[in-house]
């Protein structure tokens, strides 16, 4: 028998039924570790992470966590959330009541045969020329995650492309 | 006042009303140790730290008070891992204290440094390093707080050497404003428009059935349970952690539900059209087979913690709240079935054609486990406290004892943890010790923890440990032979080895053995008339023997295999 192929992740876009969750904790040392260590231990799914001090607050931070809502039960995930004694509030977004932005940033070499095409594909994200090197440039596109994935997917043609994404923050929609 | 941070520990413990601390010092957790020499709280010296968390449980299952464990870096914090565990399993109250290497050490793998909040995060409901000297006394106030409200469970404060050496000026948080806790909210109030819900369906219910588990015992709701049972005449079950909840000998109670229940408790929850979920967890060992557990049933469930509900079986209605004020709001409502004539009768009729049953003990032995266990229940004092380790010796002591109060029962439920009695009988009599404490143990798990009756004689604890001693690994070797083709794989221990006697005598414990049933009443009568040293006995039981009733590990409660005295006929 042949061993199994080795894991080779899944193409991973958002998940379809994800849900946003804006969590207020502690600032306090060990914290990330304790959302991390529960959502590994009970087999729920990040999709993407994001944290940064909350509201100029040194007291708080403020995490947004993309969570598939098919790993498990979004009332689960906010109920055992919750528990946590550092989990201050947390607010659920579903992706309709949101206002969701993400940062991409992309490194590209500018081949003679592909500049054409590449330079092409940046306008037409919207995306911005943040840094120019030699070879390569530094493009930057800010927007909604759909705008990212659609980038990211057009991108996927070209080869020695690095990319970064921040993971999504989010607030609710005002209307 | 300028004291040292070891002071202020102590000190910080005393303001918590502590009385009795389990622990084994060691180089970093040293500079606590020196200020306890002049405090009035008791330190019980552990022969292991295994030994101290589980004294600490067994002293917070049978007190109600939060049990305190300090032990120190390194190896003496992962040796109190297992109990840590097994209380998070079972929203027991601890606060425990690890010494930590010095601050400027920590991150350098410095001598006995190891990541004891790292490695509880997941089984403590919270953990704390200290990290100043001043900082001690919220710690300590906030795990507390911690530890006892809400869901109850394991606390960890570890202390960094420095930290307890360095001095600070003393101060003592004066209410839960000053514990910094922002996030923690144990208490919701009542949802008015759950509990009218839950009273429309207790209304129309007409086979109900109270499922009662641990968390009526955590939210000491006993007497709301009885009044409430009473009044409405439901049948009442208790889970493994529930066992004296409600009395055993009350008409009301059908025993024990789950995989080793009463074939009553099992088959109620089974037929009825209303389970009425009380603090329980709808664990798999209750459920089974979780479509077919209770497929006809509507869903209360009354819990503390709203993680619960939804996690296993829907709920139609969820009320987030201790056992005994949503009790008391559905007898303010006057909630109240359907007449439970008919629902009786056929309870009844399961009672009565399937009691619990056991084989007729001979003379000359090998002895009946369960009859062991109901001679010395028959003996015992009223209020007999019972530890049990865990194996088939568990479930038996949980079947054939008659438990009539609260705090009655220790045994170790969601982790199942070996070698959980003995110490946790130490700990029980610690906090009772006007209470007669046996401890029915497995031959196995005795040999887990044994050592601890060594600081039961020296600490002049004197608890009585019947040891049902079948030579084997008992429920794994009943699941050998009943699911493995009799195929015995690492289960044979041997009744000889060790010599159980001789042990207990070399621990300075008076030890005794029955093989016949006149030595069983003879040495039961003889631990009875000890109450100053401890007690073991080596009761030589039948290898053979198993427990019924038996769900299947994944198989239906429907499918539940009663004794073979009663198969034939219906089964
Ligand atoms: C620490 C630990 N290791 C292994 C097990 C698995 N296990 C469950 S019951 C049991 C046998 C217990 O033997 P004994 O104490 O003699 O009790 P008996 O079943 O014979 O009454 C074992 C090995 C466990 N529950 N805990
Ligand atoms: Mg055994």
């Amino acid at each position: 028998m042949s061993p199994p192929e080795p894991y080779l992740g899944e193409v991973s876009r958002t998940p379809v039924r994800h849900h946003i969750l804006s969590v207020l904790v502690e600032n306090k040392a060990g914290v990330l570790a304790r959302i991390a260590g529960l959502f590994a231990r009970r087999g729920f799914n990040i999709y993407s992470l994001a944290v940064a001090p909350a509201e100029s607050h040194a007291r708080f931070s403020r995490v947004t966590i993309v969570v598939d809502a098919e790993s498990a039960p979004l009332e689960q995930i906010v109920g055992q959330l919750d528990k946590l004694v550092n989990v201050v509030a947390i607010t659920d977004l579903a992706p309709r009541d949101a206002v969701e932005r993400e940062l991409l940033l992309a490194t590209l070499p500018l081949g003679d045969e592909n500049r054409s095409a590449m330079l092409d594909t940046i306008t037409r994200a919207g995306a911005a020329i943040v840094d120019v090197g030699p070879t390569s440039v530094t493009v930057m596109l800010a927007g909604t995650p759909a705008a990212c994935d659609e980038l990211e997917a057009a991108l996927e043609g070209f080869t020695e492309v690095e990319l970064h994404r921040t993971g999504r923050v989010a607030l609710p929609r005002l209307a | 006042m300028q004291l040292t941070g070891a002071q202020a520990l102590i000190r910080s413990l005393e303001q918590e009303g502590v009385d009795t601390i389990f622990g084994l010092p060691g180089g970093a957790i040293l500079p606590v140790y020196d200020p306890l020499l002049d405090s009035s709280i008791r330190h019980i010296l552990v022969r292991h730290e295994q030994g101290a968390g589980h004294m600490a449980e067994g002293y917070a299952l049978a007190t109600g008070r939060p049990g305190v464990a300090m032990v120190t870096s390194g190896p003496g914090a992962t040796n109190i891992v297992t109990p840590i565990g097994n209380a998070h399993m079972d929203s027991t109250p601890l606060v425990v204290i690890t010494g930590q290497v010095a601050t400027a050490s920590i991150g350098t793998d410095a001598f006995q440094e190891c990541d004891i909040t790292g490695i509880t995060m997941g089984i403590t409901k919270h953990n704390f390093l200290v990290q100043s000297a001043q900082e001690i006394p919220r710690a300590v106030a906030a795990a507390f707080h911690l530890a006892t409200t809400g869901r109850p469970g394991p606390v960890l404060i570890d202390v960094p050497k420095d930290v307890t050496q360095s001095m600070m000026d003393w101060w003592y948080p004066a209410s839960v404003e000053e514990y910094d806790l922002p996030g923690y909210r144990p208490e919701v109030p009542l949802d008015e428009d759950a509990i009218a819900r839950a009273v429309a369906l207790i209304n129309e219910s007409e086979r109900p059935v109270l499922y009662v588990g641990g968390g009526t015992l955590k939210s000491r709701a006993a007497q709301e349970l009885r009044a409430f049972a009473e009044r409405t005449g439901i049948p009442v079950v208790t889970t493994l952690m529930a066992r004296g909840a409600f009395p055993d000998s009350h008409d009301l109670h059908l025993g024990m539900p789950g995989m080793h229940g009463m074939y009553t408790a099992v088959t109620a929850i089974q037929k009825s059209d209303l389970l009425i979920s009380l603090g329980a967890r709808f664990d798999d060992r209750v459920t089974g087979k979780i479509p077919a557990f209770a497929a006809g049933a509507k869903v209360i469930h009354v819990d503390i913690d709203r993680a619960e509900f939804n996690k296993v079986r829907h709920a139609d209605v969820a009320i987030q709240s201790n056992v005994g004020a949503a009790l008391t709001a559905f007898d303010d409502a006057r909630a109240t079935p359907r007449n439970l004539d008919v629902w009786w009768k056929t309870i009844n009729e399961w009672r009565d054609q399937y009691p619990l049953v056991y084989d007729e003990p001979s003379a000359e032995g090998p002895l009946r486990p369960q009859h062991v266990i109901e001679a010395i229940a028959a003996k015992a004092a009223p209020g007999t406290i019972v530890a049990a380790g865990v194996g088939q010796h568990q479930m038996w002591a949980s079947q054939h004892w008659k438990f009539e109060e609260p705090g009655t029962w220790i045994n170790s439920g969601g982790a199942g943890t070996m070698g959980f009695g003995v110490p946790a009988a130490i700990g029980a009599k610690v906090g009772r010790p006007d209470r007669t404490v046996w401890c029915i143990d497995g031959d196995g798990c005795f040999q887990m923890t044994a050592q601890e009756l060594t600081t039961a004689r020296s600490e002049g604890i004197p608890i009585k440990v019947a040891i049902l001693n079948n030579a084997y690994l008992g429920m794994v070797r009943q699941w050998q032979e009943m699911f493995y083709d009799e195929r015995y794989s690492e289960v044979y221990l041997s009744a000889d080895l060790p010599d159980y006697v001789k042990w207990a005598e070399a621990m300075g414990c008076v030890g005794l053995r029955a093989r016949t049933l006149k030595e069983m009443h003879e040495v039961i009568d003889e631990a009875n008339s000890i109450n100053d040293v401890p007690v073991v006995i080596d009761f030589r039981t039948d290898a053979e023997e198993k427990v019924f009733p038996m769900v299947a590990a994944g198989a239906s409660n429907d499918d539940i295999i009663v004794h073979p005295l009663q198969r034939g006929g219906n089964q």
